[in-house]
């Protein structure tokens, strides 16, 4: 194991106000540590020397929960490929490298304290229409729906989406659309998500937008920056979902609201 | 005191439906007069609160991270148990139950484990009408694995990653009553006390994690699902946030704790590599089908590289102890063994706190190949966080503590000693006895929420008149004080220790004693 | 992972004294009145504080070895955990009586109608 001297560039904001960059020394750091473990060493110095450690998002640590949220150097998560912060390891660094950490940086993610921010905007996206009505106990034996192999892997490979945020962060007009693809696009690729498939489309691009997300231009920042390697193609998918959905509201009318519609 | 648990009599496969039957029920239009508050959304909380939304209850669900998706329930990796029966082996509600009962070392309640048992089978339903993508066969068919601890193959799982698909359709039948009005859903709260009023829990005392804003909740009754106290050890495979405060704070308040001692050590773990580790990683102990486990034999080949320890040198302790049952022994006994041999300075790795997980011997057999087939996960998992390939030397593994059995104590109504107070998933001590088996701990949050707590919850409430205790009552106003009182103490210490040096030395403390 | 007597004497000693310290040496930097995770760290440390302590209360209470929870002093001659199902077979439910070095013992008695008890064996 080998010790590295790093320089950081850290983003400290309080909620509400301008932020700013500070420069903070992160000395003999063992390169076996993760991002996160050295942010822990970088803020007990800092408790120490009396300073205002650096706030942060985090909890299972494992790649998992989706709430580490830092962009460093420039890419959400990090330089490493499908790997959240949590999950970049110092290793991946060289002694005396300059790294600047910022938060996910969107407007529909406004910034709590340094590099915690707020993505509320997703819960608000989800209940827009992300589920399945069904009512505890009212379901039909599990195998009484056949979903075959494939479309089950697939729906999968949508599902595995962390929610982070990773996808906005990454992208230049903070786009939400792979997240909110990879959402609709599970349900609406299941048997079980057909009844609602339209309504649930509409409801979650228009939150979506509602919530300030940007446009999706097509670059696909957001697959490249993803940790969990969502594919852009559930992106063409809600599209197609969408325009469907928004011609048949035009023509027939779709209900938008869970009210009433059994 | 003696404890009245209220478990009902009668033959035990028939205790369930026949205490369903008898339950008092609330009828719809005096439901809604009812406030429950719920706190913790993970496979309990997320589930309880939604079904009880959908009864007619209005719910106030409190977590303290930014989501109620990000509960520790997402990082279950294996699966879900559930008696079906799908592959036609002789599962049944009873072999369940029973394996169950036995797993937990006969120190769980023979009735709630029955009743554990057939709700496992509507677990599996739910979700899978919820849209969780549960892996299939070909045919279209749930498919399942097999896990520690039983004969039959009865694992439902979605990838390696069954806790977070569970959880994530919980969320969304949580997302569903929210956009319904049904449930008040409060992010980044978390409860600092519960609010005890003429001996009945009666709500709680929250602080707002991003304006520091401390509230009183008032409700009719409170449902704690805030899982388990594994962080108690500093170093465990929980998640950094989880905690023991609102259990512990419930505790101070009447409710009795029962068995802490029970806490389950699971033997794969990725080690600890130095002071500034702040938790452990779990690597499925699927691995220990093809890896064989080994520590140096003499100390002075400690810090050689693996390769140049011949065969002779090695103690695959494990296979030598237990011939019968080798690398594959039961958690605990491995867990012991791989301490035992690190105890007497056998240990490899930093600070001698790990044992090999050697392939060497797989790969020769089967090829890489196979062994990326089998495993490849795990592999690369493993080398983000050391470094190095367990293809090219032996991984090092060393035990880690993974849940904790015992909880709050609860009747057979969930509801604790604390009239009011009810608890559910990890957080209450009822199903797994002194032992968990693998891929029961799903099964137990979602039962508890979707299923047991929506019945037996209303034999509580008919005896409360709704809504007649308010934040105004003068035990919220000292209980507000207490709590900003507390907030006050931290921050006027000003000493010179972290808080994580703190943690770090009970942790130890705890763990080596 | 493996518990005796005297460890668990020992840490019943040393826990209170790491807490008094916490209570007159810990540093919480910041204010109340914003996001601040380390305030919300010492909340949930103190009161580990206090549980750890109940935790080897209870583990020195449990004269026996099951499931997780094993005693040196209570194993067979192969190394197995030795229950004692004629003394506690029962669920501890501790109760908080004001006095963190004594809380009170509760007991539930546990029954076993369906399934015989039986030593678990691996052999």
């Amino acid at each position: 194991m080998s010790l590295l001297n790093l320089q950081l560039k850290v983003w400290r904001q309080n909620q509400g106000q301008p932020g700013h960059f500070q420069d903070i020394q992160a000395r003999e750091i063992p390169d076996h540590a993760s991002f996160l473990e050295m942010m822990d060493i970088v803020n007990e110095r800092l408790i120490q020397d009396g300073g205002d450690p650096v706030a942060f998002d985090h909890d299972c640590r494992e790649g998992i929960c989706g709430m580490c949220s830092m962009t460093i150097n420039g890419i959400a998560h990090g330089p490493e490929k499908a790997t959240t912060t949590c999950q970049l390891h110092m290793r991946k660094f060289r002694d005396g490298d300059t790294i600047w950490v910022e938060p996910f940086r969107a407007k529909a993610f406004p910034v709590v304290k340094d590099l915690m921010v707020n993505r509320s905007a997703f819960d608000r996206i989800q209940q827009a229409g992300g589920f399945v009505t069904v009512r505890t106990g009212a379901a039909p034996d599990a195998n009484s729906i056949l979903v075959g192999k494939e479309v089950a892997d697939a729906a999968m490979d949508a599902a595995a989406c962390i929610g982070c945020g990773a996808c906005v962060a990454s992208c230049k007009n903070a786009s939400a659309m792979l997240f909110v693809s990879a959402k609709a696009g599970q349900l609406n690729s299941l048997p079980q998500g057909q009844p609602e498939k339209d309504r649930r489309t509409l409801g979650m691009v228009r939150q979506m937008d509602k919530e300030g997300f940007g446009n999706c231009t097509n670059q696909y920042e957001c697959e490249a920056a993803c940790p969990k390697e969502i594919s852009v193609r559930w992106i063409t998918k809600l599209n197609r979902d969408y325009a469907l959905a928004a011609a048949k509201e035009a023509f027939v009318g779709v209900q938008e609201h869970a009210e009433g519609g059994d | 005191m003696s404890l009245d648990s209220k478990t009902p009599s009668g033959p035990m496969a028939l205790r369930w439906s026949k205490h369903k039957q008898d339950s008092k029920l609330i009828n719809p239009k005096n439901k809604r007069k009812y406030t429950v508050i719920v706190v913790g959304s993970g496979l309990a909380g997320s589930s309880a609160a939604a079904t009880l939304s959908e009864l007619g209850y209005k719910v106030k669900c409190f977590c303290f991270q930014d989501s109620p998706r990000r509960a520790h329930s997402i990082a279950a990796q294996g699966g879900i148990n559930a008696a079906k029966n799908y592959q036609n082996d002789g599962d049944s509600v009873h072999r369940l139950f029973y394996d169950t009962v036995k797993g937990g070392d006969f120190r769980a309640r023979e009735s709630n484990v029955h009743r554990l048992a057939e709700e496992s089978v509507n677990i599996i339903d739910q979700c899978a009408a919820q849209g969780v993508p549960f892996a299939r066969e070909y045919g279209g068919g749930l498919a399942n694995r097999s896990f520690g601890g039983a004969q039959v193959s009865r694992t439902f799982y979605a990838r390696g990653q069954t806790g977070q698909q569970l959880l994530l359709g919980a969320y969304s039948a949580l997302n569903k009553e929210v956009a319904r009005g049904g449930v008040e859903m409060h992010t980044r709260s978390e409860m600092l006390e519960v609010v005890v009023v003429d001996g009945h829990a009666k709500g709680i005392i929250t602080r707002d994690l991003m304006t520091g804003k401390i509230e009183a909740h008032a409700a009719d009754t409170v449902l704690l699902c805030t899982g388990g106290y594994g962080n108690v050890f500093y170093l465990s495979t929980n998640a950094m946030g989880c905690n023991v405060t609102a259990t512990w704070r419930a505790h101070r308040k009447g409710a009795y704790f029962a068995n802490p001692c029970y806490t389950q050590i699971h033997p794969t773990c990725i080690p600890v590599s130095g002071d500034y580790q702040s938790k452990l990683t779990l690597m499925s102990e699927s691995l220990r089908n093809d890896g064989r486990i080994w520590v140096p034999k003499n100390k002075a080949d400690i810090g050689k590289p693996a390769s140049q320890i011949p065969e002779a040198d090695r103690d695959y302790f494990l296979e030598r102890k237990y011939p019968s049952f080798g690398n594959l022994a039961p958690r605990d006994i491995s867990s012991r063994a791989a301490k035992e041999a690190c105890d007497a300075g056998l240990g490899v790795g930093p600070g001698g706190r790990g044992v090999y997980l050697d392939f060497a011997e797989a790969i020769g057999q089967f090829g890489q190949k196979t062994i990326a087939e089998r495993y490849g996960n795990l592999f690369e998992m493993y080398e983000k966080i050391t470094g190095e390939s367990g293809y090219k030397q032996p991984m090092r593994i060393y035990p880690a503590v993974h849940y904790t059995m015992g909880g709050l104590w609860v009747d057979y109504n969930l509801m604790s000693s604390l009239p009011g107070l009810h608890v559910l998933g990890e957080a209450n001590f009822s199903d797994h006895g002194a032992n968990r088996l693998g891929a029961s701990a799903l099964m137990q949050g979602l039962a508890d929420g979707y299923f047991v707590i929506p019945t037996t919850i209303a034999p509580y409430l008919v005896t409360q008149t709704p809504g007649n205790v308010t934040t105004s009552h003068p035990e919220f106003t000292k209980a507000l004080e207490d709590a900003q009182g507390r907030t006050n103490k931290f921050l006027n210490i000003k000493g010179k220790r972290s808080v994580d040096s703190f943690h770090r030395e009970l942790g130890l403390m705890v763990w080596d004693k | 992972m493996a518990r005796d007597k005297a460890g668990l004497t020992e840490a019943l000693k040393r826990i209170p004294e790491l807490r008094e310290e916490f209570w007159s040496n810990v540093k919480v930097p910041g204010s109340g009145a914003a996001a601040n995770p380390e305030l919300e760290k010492a909340g949930r440390v103190a009161d580990f504080m206090e549980f750890a302590e109940l935790l080897c209360h209870d583990a020195l209470d449990r004269e026996e070895s099951c499931g997780g929870h094993f005693r040196t002093e209570h194993q067979y001659d192969d190394g197995e955990a030795k229950r004692d199902d004629e003394n506690y077979c029962y669920a501890a439910a501790w109760e908080h009586t004001g006095d963190l070095s004594k809380p009170k013992l509760n007991k539930e008695q546990l029954t076993f109608e369906e399934v015989h008890l039986s030593v678990r064996s691996y052999k």
